[in-house]
C-alpha cells in the first residue's frame, strides 16, 4: 500500500524529513538506520512517492535496484521499507516553517496546524517546473498552456486529457515522454519546437517517443507568440538565429495545448526562508559533505540541491543526508569539511560544494558544454579521463582520501579539459 | 528514424540513431537481398547491436494506464512485463483503454494476460488502495 494512514504525530522528532518523494524516503531511511529514533517524513499529497508516482514508464533503478522499474514501481519498491520501519508519514501535510530553533510548523489536513521540535531536518521538496514566466513567451493569457509534469499528472493519475490537438515546447525529457503518452491517448500531438540547435532529452526518448510515432522535432525553433480568447486556439512559431527569432519565416500552428517542458529549478521555497545560503548555479543551498546546509543541523538532498537526470542518483544522494542527519543527533558526526570544492573549466557547477581530506566522496557536476576524450581534474591531485560528457548528463566522479591526503590547501579547482597529444 | 533508401537495385540503408548513450550515433544498416551486409556509423559494439535488432525485430516496452473504479486515482499505470513488437503497439494501447479495473488492485497484477497472443502479459505497477468514492 502506498498509503499508510499513520495517525501518530509526536511533539518532537529526532529527524523531520521534509518531502516524501524518492529523495524524502531514501533520507528518512537512512536517517533510521544510523540511529534516529524518531523520524517523521511529510508529504503535501495524499500518498508518498513524489513524481515518481506519475512517471509511469519505465527507465528507472538501473544503478540502485538492478533492474530497470517503472516510476510508480521504484516508489513503492522504497515505500514498502518505509513503512516496515516505525517512520511517521504525514500525508495531505505542509511544513510551513522551520525557525532557528528548529521548532518545524506544520499543517496537516489530519491534525490541523502543530508545533513539532525536531532535532535535525532534511529538506527533500524535490524541483518545480519552469514556467512560461521564465522564459517570457509572449501572447496571450490563455487557458490550454501548462507544463508537461501537471500534463502528466492529468493524464496519467487523474485520467483527464488536456486537449485534442497539441504543441510541445522544449525538448526536455518529460516533454518528449508526454508526447509520446498524449499520442498513444488520442491527442494529435502536431510537434516539439526546441530553442536550441540541439535535443535536451535523451535519444532514447527520441527514437522511443518521436521516431516512433512521427512526431516531428523542430530545433532552433520557438514559439513566437500565443492566440485565443479563453482557450489557446493557435500558436505562432519562428525559427531562431542565436536566440532572436526569424519572425519573417514564422508559421501559426492550430492548436488548444501548448506543454511546456522548459527544465526545472530546485523547489527552494522554504530553503529561502530558512535563509540557508545558495548557490547562484544550481538555485538550492549549498551543501558539505555530509549534505548540511549553511544552517547546522538542516540536511537537503535530490532535486532540492540541484536537478538530478536519474533519480537512482537521488536515492544515493539522499541516503548520505539522512545518514548523517542520523548521525547528528546521535552526535556522531564526521569531522567538518576542510577544503572547498571551485568549478573551473567547463564546470558548470558541483555538488557537495565543500569536501573533507580525510574520507571518500562522490562528487556530482555539471558541464557547460559537451566534449570527447577529456581529462576531469581535481587540482592536481587526481584526474580521471572520460571519453565524452555532455551538460544533459550529470557526470560523478568518485575521490578516495588517499588522493587527497597530501592536499593542504583550502581550494580545489575541478576543471573538464581535452585530452593533450 | 528508420528512412529507407534504395540505393541500387537490390541494395538498402536504413538509419538509425543509437540510444545507447548520449553520444547518439547514427547508424546506417545496409541490406542486400534480404541480408545486413554492413553495418555503419557505431562508435561502439552496444551500437552495432542496437542497430540490428531495431532493422530486424523493433520491440518495444509499453507502458501506459488503465481506468479503474473505487481507487487512490482513477487510474492505474500499468506495463507490459516483456517488450512485444513495435507494431503492436497500438493495438494493445486500444485494447487496454476498453478495460475498466476495481481497486484494490496490487502491484503486479495481471491485468491482461498474453496480450495480443504475444506470450507477455500486461501487470500492474503499482499497489491501487480502495477510496470510497
Ligand atoms: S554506438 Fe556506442 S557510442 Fe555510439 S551512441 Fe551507441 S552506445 Fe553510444
Amino acid at each position: 500500500m502506498l498509503t499508510a494512514n499513520v495517525d501518530r504525530l509526536r511533539s518532537d522528532y529526532d529527524v523531520v524529513v521534509v518531502g516524501g518523494g524518492p529523495a524524502g524516503m531514501g533520507a528518512a531511511l537512512a536517517a533510521k538506520e544510523a540511529g534516529a529514533e524518531k523520524v517523521l517524513m511529510v508529504d503535501r499529497e495524499k500518498e508518498a512517492g513524489g513524481i515518481l508516482l506519475q512517471c509511469i514508464h519505465p527507465g528507472f533503478g538501473l544503478h540502485h535496484f538492478k533492474e530497470e522499474l517503472t516510476g510508480p514501481e521504484y516508489a513503492q519498491r522504497y515505500l514498502e521499507q518505509v513503512l516496515e520501519t516505525d517512520i511517521d508519514l504525514a500525508t495531505d501535510s505542509y511544513v510551513l516553517d522551520i525557525d532557528k530553533n528548529n521548532r518545524v510548523k506544520l499543517m496537516s489536513g489530519r491534525h490541523g496546524v502543530r508545533e513539532i521540535e525536531t532535532k535535525a531536518a532534511v529538506l527533500a521538496m524535490g524541483a518545480r517546473e519552469r514556467t512560461r514566466g521564465a522564459i517570457r513567451t509572449p501572447g496571450k493569457r490563455v487557458s490550454g498552456v501548462l507544463t508537461a509534469g501537471l500534463a502528466q499528472k492529468f493524464v496519467n493519475l487523474m485520467g483527464v486529457l488536456p486537449g485534442n490537438r497539441a504543441v510541445i515546447l522544449g525538448s526536455g525529457d518529460i516533454g518528449l515522454i508526454m508526447a509520446r503518452r498524449l499520442t498513444l491517448e488520442g491527442v494529435e500531438v502536431v510537434g516539439v519546437y526546441e530553442i536550441m540547435p540541439h535535443a535536451n532529452g535523451l535519444n532514447r526518448n527520441i527514437v522511443q517517443c518521436l521516431h516512433d510515432f512521427e512526431i516531428p522535432l523542430h530545433l532552433s525553433t520557438t514559439v513566437v507568440d500565443i492566440h485565443g480568447q479563453d482557450r489557446l486556439e493557435a500558436v505562432t512559431v519562428a525559427p531562431v538565429d542565436g536566440f532572436t527569432p526569424d519572425l519573417s519565416r514564422s508559421q501559426t500552428i492550430p492548436c488548444d495545448t501548448l506543454l511546456l517542458s522548459i527544465g526545472l529549478i530546485p523547489d527552494n521555497e522554504l530553503a529561502r526562508q530558512l535563509n540557508l545560503r545558495f548557490d547562484p548555479v544550481t538555485r538550492g543551498p549549498l551543501v558539505s559533505s555530509t549534505m548540511e546546509t549553511s544552517k547546522n543541523g538542516v540536511f537537503a538532498c535530490g532535486n532540492t540541491v540541484h536537478i538530478h537526470d536519474l533519480v537512482d542518483f537521488v536515492s544515493q544522494e539522499s541516503e548520505l543526508a539522512g545518514h548523517n542527519a542520523g548521525l547528528y543527533v546521535t552526535g556522531q558526526q564526521p569531522p567538518p569539511d576542510n577544503v572547498r570544492l571551485v568549478p573551473g573549466e567547463n564546470v558548470g557547477y558541483c555538488v557537495p560544494q565543500t569536501i573533507s581530506t580525510d574520507r571518500d566522496h562522490t562528487i556530482y557536476m555539471r558541464v557547460r558544454k559537451p566534449m570527447e576524450n577529456c581529462v576531469l581534474r581535481l587540482g592536481d591531485v587526481y584526474e580521471k579521463k572520460i571519453r565524452y560528457v555532455f551538460p544533459a548528463e550529470m557526470v560523478n566522479v568518485k575521490v578516495r582520501p588517499k588522493f587527497l591526503q597530501n592536499f593542504h590547501g583550502d581550494n580545489l579547482r575541478l576543471d573538464v579539459v581535452p585530452q593533450e597529444g | 528514424m528508420n528512412a529507407t533508401v534504395a540505393e541500387h537495385q537490390d541494395r538498402e540503408i536504413s538509419r538509425y540513431l543509437c540510444i545507447g548513450c548520449p553520444m547518439g550515433c547514427r547508424l546506417e544498416v545496409e541490406e542486400a537481398d534480404g541480408d545486413i551486409v554492413e553495418v555503419r556509423g557505431f562508435s561502439c559494439r552496444r551500437g552495432e547491436a542496437y542497430a540490428k535488432q531495431e532493422h530486424i525485430a523493433p520491440q518495444r516496452m509499453v507502458t501506459t494506464t488503465v481506468r479503474v473504479e473505487n481507487g487512490l486515482w482513477a487510474r492505474l499505470p500499468v506495463k507490459t512485463t516483456d517488450a512485444i513488437p513495435k507494431e503492436l503497439m497500438w493495438d494493445l494501447c486500444e485494447k487496454l483503454h476498453e478495460l475498466t479495473l476495481k481497486a484494490p488492485v496490487k502491484m503486479g497484477e495481471v491485468v491482461l494476460q498474453d496480450a495480443l497472443g504475444t506470450g507477455v502479459d500486461v501487470v500492474s505497477s503499482r499497489d491501487m488502495p480502495y477510496r470510497e468514492s
